[in-house]
């Protein structure tokens, strides 16, 4: 039986290496909104209030363009509404915590996180407080957000454009999905999402983040029923 | 106007993280889609990852020569045998960075 504080930090070390591209990514995103002319606090409430990355950066992006607020707002819960299905795979996990514990630790369930503490639990599910090591990886990846994001908005994007540092974004999360390569069936789910994602870009409100999952679940459905 | 905004965008983000933990009972959920449930990240991640390498700012496909996709099949095969996020995140970075810097300039 490992401690609270053992799975604390065992989160905090299992998020650690993906600060590489969250922290770059925070500082242009930061950078980026107020370029965009906004006010810098407004800017940085969002990383308290939203503190979900890409879709701080839509919504803004949207707003200059000239959208109206329910066409940005609804975008922030299309993209954001991948948590659903996150959420749904750490309940199990988490069935036992209080209705209040419930209600504060769903608040740092991010990607990166959601993914490194469901692989910890998949493998330690005997574990009696597991919840620390969601913990561990959402408080890091929250102190990383908003110091990332807060020193965009003071100094202005000091990471130069020219090393295209929005491209470890797509790598932290290659990472994270590269073990599963080794099974077929993972292999065609993730293909059928990623060409999904493409086909279905230019949809509104950005829900081909939302489309593409549903599309790669139905097919995870069909695979499970072939297996059989 | 944009605070409200930015308001009720947080709310709703907070709630697509908050209504599974806390408001939904887990057994409501049945033996196959728990089954289906496992298959989340290999359903989810692709969709941030295949946009951010395929599509440019400008909403455009890339060309198949794009230093991206050599970037993102250098980590791929980093990341597969090192197992490790630095190794894989860097690798595709430095490969990356070394075609648009040392081929391309």
């Amino acid at each position: 039986m490992l401690s609270k504080k053992e799975l604390f930090s065992r989160g905090m070390f299992d998020i650690a290496p993906h600060m590489l591209s969250v922290i770059p990514f925070g500082i242009i995103c930061g950078a980026i909104g107020v370029d965009l002319g906004f006010n810098p606090y407004l800017v940085y409430a969002m990383s308290i209030i939203i503190f979900g990355g890409a879709s701080q950066i839509v919504f803004l992006q949207l707003l200059s363009g000239g959208a109206s607020s329910l066409v940005a707002v609804t975008s922030v819960g299309v993209i954001n509404s991948r948590h659903l299905l996150y959420g749904a795979v750490l309940s199990e996990y988490l069935e036992k915590l209080s209705f209040i514990r419930k209600l504060l630790i769903s608040y740092v369930v991010v990607d990166q996180g959601f993914a490194e503490s469901n692989k910890f639990f998949k493998k330690n599910k005997t574990e009696q407080f597991l919840h620390y090591h969601l913990l561990g990886t959402g408080i890091t990846m929250w102190v990383c957000w908003q110091i990332a994001t807060l020193s965009g908005i003071i100094l202005g994007s000091f990471v130069p454009e020219e090393l295209g540092l929005k491209f470890a974004i797509p790598l932290t999360f290659i990472a994270i999905v590269v073990q599963d390569l080794k099974k077929i069936d993972h292999v065609i789910v993730m293909l059928v999402c990623g060409i999904s994602s493409l086909l279905f870009f230019e949809a509104p409100f950005k829900s081909y983040i939302l489309i593409s999952p549903v599309i790669a679940l139905f097919v995870a459905a069909l695979l499970l029923r072939l297996k059989k | 106007m944009t605070w409200l905004s930015i308001t009720i965008a947080g709310i709703l983000t907070y709630f697509t993280r908050m209504t599974m933990i806390a408001l939904v009972r887990r057994d409501l959920l049945g033996e196959k889609i728990k089954a289906v449930l496992a298959y989340v990240p290999s359903a989810v991640f692709p969709a941030i990852i295949f946009p951010a390498i395929f599509i440019n700012d400008y909403g455009a496909y890339i060309e198949m020569s794009d230093p991206k996709i050599f970037g993102a099949l250098v980590a791929i095969i980093v990341g597969y045998f090192s197992r490790n996020v630095i190794a894989t995140i860097f690798s595709g970075l430095l490969s990356y960075w070394i075609i648009i810097f040392v081929f391309l300039s």
